[in-house]
């Protein structure tokens, strides 16, 4: 983190004025300009810096949030400790997320990425495959697990209806976070269709072409050609892949609240906050968790983002 | 440039262009085809719901969902009624609608500030804003409920007396998230307006605040109209604070009152159905309607401006 925050102000101060142009700025303009930050500036850090820093500070105390702040008890890392050996659904949890992130990638990414290239082709009807593909990314995940349910409801559902079966896919430890899965397939296929195809737009079409003079085959095109010059792109989506694994919420919590073969983290902190107990400090120590792996590939985007805003 | 090696040792060997032309025709035949029936599958789901929406629960339970009849539009009626819709609705609106045009607000402001000038603050600031939204929100979670519970507020403001259980936790909730993104497309956008502008509009002796509003506002106007779009289906979709900090029923946007059509221990699934697709109804609309507007925001923050 550190790297990432200092690099940015050596460099401005190191490659000053010269593409600069403003002169001093009046002190009028100068207090509308603080003006203009002070709303935004307060919220986000108050509703979620604080909050974030909050969520450290509690997860090394144990409070059921009742009382004042002083009836916090401070234990400095029993919280975690407790975690990773006597809190049951946590491994299960870790284990659903990598599954989620695993599966992401595996299917919807792949074929997203290759609905992508088989679409951006002008081919007759593309914009009405392009329409189905990411019509399910304006649904909300919630309700996606509603509609699904007419497929995989047991008594009502239309898998175990062609299929003569008689499987709970909701329900069932077994099946259910596949069937979640397949749910989220859904949605998430066209939203990586959509990103790649915005990056395939950019793909400068007389390399394309001199591609295909040169007898290049598609494949090798697609390699050596386009694939490249999406990378900013492919860093965008691993980045967006892993933060929704991370906090895949909502339709777990619609489905039975995070449960019997739905665990995953995000579900555990809204358990120990809005639950039948209410632990903010074993919440909290969760939420940190959480925090940690999503810091890592925040760093990793805001990095290229920078590089990307120095280089303009 | 990497790319341009592989095509330049290509050159001298001669190309089978006829065989390649046929391979790729036929090849190209294939795509279609498999494009044209996953298509068709995506649309499914949502075809399948519409269908069953307008089906009698007996009429399925009896001839199973492969069959043809029971049509009837009860099942709206009742979903409208039970769910109580009309207030879920009006709720997901008093919260999404605001919540957005505060959003578009305050981050292009922020966005204009950054584009504009070059404080040396600026990168860091950015990331301030484009890290909070990337920050999973189970993160915050309990400073924030706790919070909002320890707010309290005026009754004509929340009848629930504290910001928890009130609309105006969503709104703050969601902007504060929200800004990031936008921030982000829209500071990018203003950069690639031409400097020059600004540099007359200083001689003409206009201020910061009429740089923002009179002159780059009406420039910006359709990366605001994509980003609007885009945060309306977001904010309407919102599920995670609603579930935790809405705890009154009377007080639920709509995607979470769908739980009110489910029994305890039975649920009539064309009911669901039929409350799925009067919850979907407002964002497909807005999908429909706005399609380009949709689209372009969700790339614009992928691609440079």
């Amino acid at each position: 983190m550190a790297t990432t925050d200092e690099a940015p102000q050596t460099d401005e101060s190191a490659a000053p004025p010269t593409q600069r142009r403003e002169k001093r700025l009046g002190g009028h303009d100068r207090l509308v300009i603080g003006a203009m930050l002070a709303l935004p500036i307060v919220l986000v850090v108050g509703l979620v810096w604080v909050p974030a820093l909050g969520s450290v500070a509690l997860s090394f105390g144990t409070w059921n949030g009742f009382g004042d702040l002083d009836t916090i008890e401070w234990v400095g890392f029993q919280n975690y400790q407790d975690i990773a050996t006597i809190y049951p659904p946590f491994w299960p949890a870790i284990r659903h997320n990598l599954i989620w992130l695993a599966f992401l990638f595996v299917f919807p990414t792949l074929l997203g990425i290759l609905l992508a290239v088989v679409l951006d082709r002008e081919m007759r009807g593309s914009r009405f495959y392009q329409t189905a593909f990411y019509m399910p990314v304006v649904l909300s995940v919630a309700l996606i697990g509603f509609i699904w349910q007419l497929f995989y409801s047991r008594d009502q559902g239309l898998i175990n209806e062609v299929f003569g079966t008689e499987v709970d896919w909701y329900g069932d430890p077994d099946v259910n976070l596949w069937a979640v899965l397949v749910a989220n397939a859904w949605r998430h296929t066209g939203y990586v269709m959509l990103l790649y195809l915005a990056g395939l737009k950019g793909v400068d079409s007389t390399l394309r072409e001199a591609a295909a003079v040169d007898g290049a085959s598609e494949v090798r095109t697609f390699f050596h050609v386009i694939f490249p010059v999406m990378r900013p792109i492919n860093m965008i989506v691993v980045v967006i892949v892993v933060i929704e694994s991370l906090r895949a919420f909502d339709i777990v919590w619609v489905i039975n609240k995070g449960r019997n073969g739905l665990e995953l983290i995000g579900a555990l902190v809204a358990q120990n906050v809005i639950g039948e107990a209410t632990r903010y400090g074993f919440g909290s120590a969760l939420a940190v968790i959480m925090m940690l792996i999503s810091s890592i590939f925040i760093t990793i985007y805001l990095r290229n983002v920078f590089r990307e805003e120095r280089q303009r | 440039m990497s790319v341009e090696a592989p095509v330049a040792t290509h050159e001298s060997a001669p190309p089978p262009r006829q065989e390649g032309g046929v391979m790729s025709r036929n090849r190209g035949v294939i795509a279609t085809v498999i494009t044209a029936v996953l298509a068709l599958l995506w649309l499914f789901p949502l075809f399948w719901a519409v269908l069953n929406s307008f089906r009698e629960y007996e009429y399925t339970q009896a001839n199973g969902y492969l069959s043809f009849g029971g049509w009837t539009t009860a099942n709206y009626e009742q979903a409208w009624s039970q769910g109580n819709f009309g207030l879920h609705l009006r709720n997901s609106l008093i919260v999404t609608i605001p919540a957005v045009l505060i959003t578009l607000w305050l981050s292009s402001m922020v966005a204009f500030v950054l584009a504009r000038f070059s404080f040396r603050f600026n990168l860091a600031m950015l990331g301030v804003f484009l890290a909070a939204n990337l920050l999973p929100p189970q993160a915050l979670l309990i400073p924030v409920f706790r919070m909002f519970r320890e707010v309290s507020l005026p009754t004509f403001m929340s009848d629930s007396g504290s910001l928890l259980n009130s609309f105006w936790a969503l709104i703050l909730v969601n902007t504060a998230f929200q800004m990031g993104f936008c921030v982000f497309v829209l500071s990018n956008y203003m950069k690639t307006l031409p400097h020059e502008i600004y540099e007359s509009a200083e001689l003409d002796g206009a201020g910061v605040w009429r740089q923002y509003w009179q002159l780059t506002m009406p420039l910006v106007r359709p990366a605001l109209a994509a980003l609007a779009t885009l945060q309306f289906t977001w904010v309407y979709n919102e599920f995670f604070w609603a579930t935790v900090l809405i705890q009154r029923g009377d007080k639920l946007p709509i995607t979470s009152a769908l739980n009110n059509l489910r029994g305890q221990f039975f649920t009539d699934t064309n009911l669901v159905a039929a409350g799925s697709v009067i919850v979907a109804l407002p964002v497909l609309v807005v999908f429909f309607a706005l399609q380009k507007q949709f689209v372009s925001g969700l790339t614009l923050g992928s691609t440079k401006g």
